[in-house]
């Protein structure tokens, strides 16, 4: 089984960063919250491992594991 | 024009039970005339077991109700005689459109499957339902069959014992007493049984409220569920539509929590909600209007001693899903020939513990869809909503959003996994068929498979030998034998072979798998005829 993945893994971070920021550009309070849910169920059916986006969950609360 | 629900269909008539000296005792009592007791009432007689049914009321079901009705019912039916009037008159779908604000997001069908008898829902009116139910055990009564219903006869008082429970029965000419060896109380969501008797009845309630009209029009909307998001004509709520017999279309309406539901019963308040969602020039006529709350919530245990629990009265859901009606229906298959068995001294009575054990799961299961289609239909935080509408946007763009919306998880029956009756799967076959599925039905000859499995063991045998009868402490199992020889669309192997080239399944009087194998062995199937009927536990 694979794990969530909590090494550096994307390219060029920094250039990723930017785009992330400028789908914003413009968008109110209302439109960004959307966009970013609509971008969080893109990327989770991605990823599709359901073992993994639990993992996924978990790491977002930023509680480690006891 | 007098509607079927005004007219009374078992009106009070004096019983000679209440002259009697001592009370009379009776087989099973069935408390309710409503869809779940009248089914166990016909389920019950058509076996032979004696049974009255006693109801309050003497009236079919005021208003349309419950009006979808699954496929698996609908098979159940078929076994108690009375499918076919039920079909005939319904309204047959399997298309559901999603809408969300303006635009169609997507549809779906939901039996996308060929190779069965019975359409994956029909839509009719509960008061036709309990008609047809009544039909059938005046047909009953005129056989012979021990079946009788007592209306206007309300239970006011219960007393349980160990091995029977006295009834006092409430009616327009006073009270008498009456007992029973078993009762199964199928008296609904509000059950005063499970309030004489003190129960439980604990769970989540949902603060929302929904207008249900049903209006009789000409219109040609095609015959499919149609289900609103956030609509023009219904802001922030939902809306859905749904074709009736007779012309008649059921539309719910979400109004939210803080309402005057007198006032909005209102006709001069309903019809202009209704004319925003159909049009200004939509010629309609009200037939029943009401406002509903609900809540999801059970019984800790349904069987109390000798008082059985069945349907709302044992188990509550939202109507997101049409898994009220349907699974209660479930639940009196799976108890009546189970009941019968400890009737007849051919199980024990620890055997009605599996309907407890495997109706409870199936009760989870329905709470937990229909709850969470709840969540989903109502939003119960900001956030919440803001991911539940972006699902929707997305699922009109991509389809890998549809999975995720959810109008209602469509009744279905569950598989009973971990139930005590089961055998250990022995065959590499179809999941969809392991021990504790129900049945999927399959083309046979001029047929179906389903008819030729009903209210009896049966050892299927598909491409290998077993004896015609195998009888098992009383337990009698018939085989039927099929070949893929004579499968031309497919249907039987895809669904009970899969991989292997032979299969025996013991099939349990509700269509339930109980064991199965790729070949018959004797001494095997013997102990899974005796789990089966709760003789043998799992070591």
């Amino acid at each position: 089984m694979t794990d969530l993945i909590t090494t550096p893994n994307i390219a060029a971070p920094d250039d990723f960063y930017a785009e992330l920021l400028a789908a914003h550009d413009g968008l109110t309070k209302a439109e960004s919250d959307a966009f970013n849910a609509r971008l969080l169920l893109v990327l989770a059916n991605q990823i599709g491992d359901r073992a993994i986006l639990s993992q996924a969950l978990a790491a977002a609360t930023l509680t480690p594991k006891g | 024009m007098n509607k079927i629900f005004e007219t009374p269909m078992y009106p009070f008539a004096h019983s000679p039970d209440a002259d009697a000296s001592v009370p009379v005792r009776h087989k099973v009592v069935v408390i309710g005339a409503g869809p779940i007791g009248l089914a166990a009432a016909i389920d019950l007689a058509q076996q032979g077991v004696q049974v009255v049914v006693l109801d309050d009321n003497d009236k079919v079901s005021f208003g349309s109700r419950a009006i979808c009705f699954a496929k698996r019912p609908l098979e159940i039916l078929d076994r108690l005689g009375c499918g076919q009037p039920m079909v005939d008159k319904g309204v047959k779908w399997d298309v559901g459109k999603v809408f969300f604000d303006e635009r169609q997001v997507y549809d779906f069908n939901l039996l996308p499957e060929e190779g069965h008898q019975r359409p994956a829902f029909i839509n009719l009116q509960q008061y036709y339902f309990e008609e047809y139910l009544v039909n059938r055990v005046r047909e009953l009564e005129a056989e012979g069959a021990p079946i009788e219903i007592r209306g206007r006869s309300k239970v006011s008082a219960v007393g349980t014992h160990s091995d029977h429970t006295t009834l006092e029965i409430d009616t327009p000419e006073g009270s008498y007493n009456i007992e029973a060896d078993w009762v199964i109380a199928c008296d609904g969501a509000n059950s005063t049984m499970r309030a004489m008797m003190g129960k439980d009845f604990v769970g989540r309630v949902f603060e929302d409220n929904f207008l249900i009209a049903d209006v009789i029009m000409e219109a040609d909307f095609p015959t499919e569920r149609w289900f609103w998001f956030d609509p023009p004509f219904n802001k922030g709520q939902s809306a859905l539509l749904h074709k009736q017999p007779d012309g008649v279309w059921r539309i719910d309406l979400q109004l939210g929590w803080d309402i005057d539901k007198e006032r909005e019963k209102r006709p001069e308040n309903v019809i202009p909600r209704l004319k925003a969602m159909l049009g200004e020039d939509v010629q309609f006529e009200l037939e029943w209007v009401s406002i509903y709350t609900f809540q999801c919530r059970r019984m800790e245990k349904f069987r109390h001693g000798r008082v059985i629990f069945a349907g709302d009265a044992a188990h509550q859901v939202s109507p997101f899903g049409a898994r009220g009606a349907n699974s209660g229906l479930q639940d009196t298959d799976n108890l009546c020939w189970k009941l019968k068995l400890v009737i007849d001294g051919k199980a024990p009575e620890s055997l009605l513990d599996s309907y407890d054990v495997e109706r409870v799961y199936g009760a989870d299961e329905n709470i937990l869809n229909s709850s969470r289609s709840t969540d989903f239909i109502t939003p119960k935080s900001d956030m919440s909503r803001v991911i539940r509408d972006a699902v929707l946007d997305l699922s009109e763009a991509y389809e890998f959003a549809r999975p995720l919306v959810n109008s209602g998880r469509l009744s279905v029956p569950c598989t009973y996994d971990s139930s005590p009756l089961n055998t250990a799967d022995g065959l590499d076959g179809p999941a969809r068929t392991r021990p504790g599925s129900p049945c999927p039905d399959a083309p046979m000859g001029d047929g179906f498979l389903l008819p030729h499995l009903a209210g009896r063991f049966t050892l299927l045998t598909i491409d290998t030998d077993a004896p015609d009868m195998i009888e098992e402490d009383g337990i009698e199992v018939t085989r039927l034998a099929l070949s893929t020889a004579n499968d031309p669309t497919g249907a039987l192997k895809d669904r009970y072979l899969g991989n292997e080239s032979s299969a025996v399944y013991l099939i349990r009087p509700d269509q339930h798998v109980a064991a199965r194998r790729p070949y018959f062995d004797e001494n095997l199937m013997r102990v899974a005829i005796r789990r089966a009927t709760g003789k043998e536990q799992v070591q």
